[in-house]
């Protein structure tokens, strides 16, 4: 449908184009044309935006085409194997010749790390090579070790930093964006892989922000029309077209294969749907199979009209800077949103930032404690045609847009996860580390418990504590232990008591 | 093994490097990756707050400790040789090295077991006089128990430790007296880190 609208809107263009260009040969009254219109500079950019024009509407109809196509299941998984069988060849006998490794072995990291065992338990383990059968906890100057090479470890490769920026690839093929891990093989894979770069910079590039370009401004003016409607049903089965319609075309500007897994746990109204974040496209992927709404901090701009403009015609909620702090207040109104049965469900990032796709970091427990139904979705990136990755640090938005743009393709996953609700006994921390489990175990990421805050902020010492406190456990809390041993021995009767009273105080 | 001589050229003094610290060309081409990646300004060189960046040492009781012994004395940046010469020291001891087969010509290699302690001794000894005093002992282990134990069973803990191991009862342990109250602990192992292939 979306198809038809777009190449209704720009036969329109043409029609528009080719009339000012028809009036020009023709000869009508002065007062029907424009005054520029009759010096000859100007047919040479109007007969340029007529065939362009004309060349983009085969291009929608190809790309539709083409993304129709490889939406069916099977065909999928024949195109995320394009590499050319013949450079796949050459390159395996160019390592060979060269006795070189093509396919590093993915390594997770520079050093094996010991499956985590307790701090007791190492130190003890330290103490245990040191003396025979000591059980009386002091202090070993070999305790230092155990602490000295889990910092050595951290310093050489730690789990919370590699997260922030872009993931590394085993293995560099013709799709790879850039250079890195270039390998020069053979003067054949170096020129192919430059004209590729000339096909994604020359045509895509160009193609795709023109799309975008019509995407938002379609959003903009529909929207706005939409609201002026006086039937508040017409008005909200309206907006839905128009916001489906718009995101499946900035889905195509920035050539997404999304592929959707359990649609049938799609996330109804009442509900809040939560998933880990990557990119700020990840909005444009979910919203492109169904209606959000969205909750955000109101930017100015670019930004702050397209959110106006959403709002005249559906609900979503935008804080200003300031209330955002409150967090009574945002409770508050997203409590509002999913009480009205009427609105769509809202959808939430609670990791609060952009993580590389690699692991899903902690999700912050806000959305958590409004106690409706949640419905867990995992993204998953395919990073070898394009890393959607934003490093905000590295790249501000408009950068990182056009980098999107003039990858491939950005190929990725969506699994809807069935819906999850709080259990009893169970506080919003805890579900909302359950939730985090499911969606990292569905999309194949690392699940950790360090806040995406990190990425800015320093460590907080509460965690350096704990650390203190478990060591001083191994040095000073066994003596507590003996001491509860001591107390049991002298009289049953004590004993008795002593395991009455947690009885007593639950 | 495949040369990967290429990747190590940006590295300078590569080859130096892997003749005195025994690192693999292709570990030192990681080692250099990492490097970079915690030179978050590209200065060619690591900065305290480099290191503070790092999470996992943030919230290690002795990471400041740790942090401490990759500078050297009065310098204030470590630049890569520096970085990869204390990296040496947590290198897997080579169990085929003869022991007889060492003669005072060649120097000690920084992974083996010597000097490894000499290595943990010096985080204890911070004014490297060679011995560590009790008010040495009695830092580090306010840093690693802070709030959590009183001042005196501090002073206690460090009392029991100092007499154990100070044989000559100057009131300090010197290294010597460290190596031998730790003969027999388990130091290949436990202060070795682990490079993958």
């Amino acid at each position: 449908m979306d198809t038809i609208v777009l190449s209704v809107f720009v036969f329109s263009l043409n029609c528009c184009f080719s009339c000012k260009l028809l009036r020009k040969t023709c000869t009508l009254p002065p007062i029907f044309c424009s005054a520029e219109l009759q010096s000859p500079g100007n047919v040479l950019p109007n007969f340029l935006t007529l065939i362009i024009s004309l060349c983009m509407l085969p291009f929608f109809l190809f790309e539709s085409l083409i993304l129709n196509v490889f939406h069916r299941p099977g065909v999928n998984r024949a195109y995320r194997t394009p590499q050319l069988p013949w450079a796949t060849l050459r390159m395996e006998m160019g390592a060979k010749e060269k006795n070189q490794e093509l396919y590093k072995p993915y390594t997770n990291g520079i050093i094996a790390k010991e499956p985590p065992s307790s701090l007791q338990q190492e130190i003890l383990e330290l103490r245990g090579s040191a003396n025979g059968l000591r059980s009386e906890p002091e202090f070993e100057m070999a305790d230092i070790f155990y602490f000295c090479r889990r910092g050595v470890e951290s310093i050489v490769d730690d789990e919370v930093t590699k997260r922030f920026s872009a993931q590394e690839l085993e293995s560099w093929n013709l799709l790879t964006r850039s250079n890195y891990n270039f390998r020069h093989i053979s003067l054949r894979l170096t020129v192919l892989w430059g004209l590729g770069i000339l096909i994604r910079y020359g045509v895509l590039l160009p193609l795709r922000v023109t799309l975008a370009v019509t995407g938002i401004c379609l959003l903009l003016v529909l929207t706005t029309l939409v609201a002026f409607l006086p039937n508040a049903e017409l008005r909200s089965y309206l907006s839905e077209k128009v916001h489906l319609m718009c995101y499946r075309i900035c889905v195509r500007a920035l050539t997404a294969i999304i592929t959707y897994h359990n649609s049938e746990n799609k996330p109804k109204n009442g509900g809040i749907c939560v998933a880990n974040h990557t990119t700020p496209i990840d909005v444009i992927i979910l919203a492109n199979d169904g209606c959000y709404s969205l909750v955000g901090q109101v930017h100015g701009g670019l930004m702050g009209m397209v959110q106006r403009a959403m709002v005249k015609s559906s609900s979503h909620i935008w804080f200003e800077r300031s209330e955002v702090k409150d967090r009574h207040l945002v409770a508050k109104r997203l409590g509002d949103h999913v009480a009205d049965k009427t609105k769509q469900p809202i959808l939430v990032f609670p990791e609060g930032t952009c993580i590389n796709n690699t692991s899903v970091m902690m999700f912050k427990k806000g959305s958590f404690e409004i106690g409706c139904t949640v419905y867990p979705v995992a993204i998953k990136y395919d990073p070898r045609f394009g890393d959607a990755f934003w490093n905000s640090s590295k790249f501000g938005m408009v950068s990182y847009l056009l980098r999107m743009m003039s990858s491939w393709a950005i190929v990725c996953s969506v699994w809807y996860l069935p819906p999850m609700n709080r259990e009893e006994g169970e506080d919003a921390v805890q579900f909302a580390n359950r939730v985090k489990a499911a969606i990292a175990a569905q999309g194949g990421l690392v699940d950790l418990i360090w806040d995406g805050g990190l990425k800015r902020a320093k460590v907080k010492d509460v965690f350096k504590e704990e650390q203190q406190k478990l060591y001083s456990k191994v040095l000073v809390g066994d003596s507590e232990d003996q001491m509860e041993d001591k107390c049991s021995e002298d009289g049953t009767a004590e004993g008795d008591e002593s395991s009455k009273d947690p009885t007593e105080g639950q | 093994m495949g040369s990967s001589s290429s990747s190590t050229e940006r590295i300078p003094d590569a080859q130096e490097l892997m003749q005195e610290t025994g690192f693999s060309a292709a570990h030192l081409v990681r080692l250099y990756e990492r490097f970079e990646f915690l030179d978050k300004d590209d200065r060619g060189e690591l900065r305290l707050d480099d290191f503070e960046a790092v999470s996992e040492l943030a919230m290690n009781p002795i990471g400041d400790r740790i942090i401490g012994a990759f500078f050297s004395p009065g310098r204030e940046t470590v630049d890569f040789p520096s970085f990869v010469r204390i990296l040496a020291h947590f290198r897997p001891t080579d169990t085929n090295r003869t022991r007889n087969g060492r003669n005072g010509a060649q120097p000690e290699p920084a992974n083996s077991r010597t000097s490894k302690l000499k290595f943990a001794f010096q985080l204890y000894d911070q004014d490297r006089d060679g011995k560590v005093s009790r008010e040495e002992l009695l830092q580090v282990l306010r840093m690693m128990l802070e709030m959590q134990v009183t001042e005196e069973q501090l002073q206690s803990i460090a009392e029991r430790a100092i007499q154990e191991a100070d044989l000559d009862r100057d009131d300090a342990i010197s290294f010597d007296e460290f190596k031998k109250s730790l003969e027999k602990v388990d130091i290949e192992h436990k202060m070795s880190v682990r490079f993958l292939e």
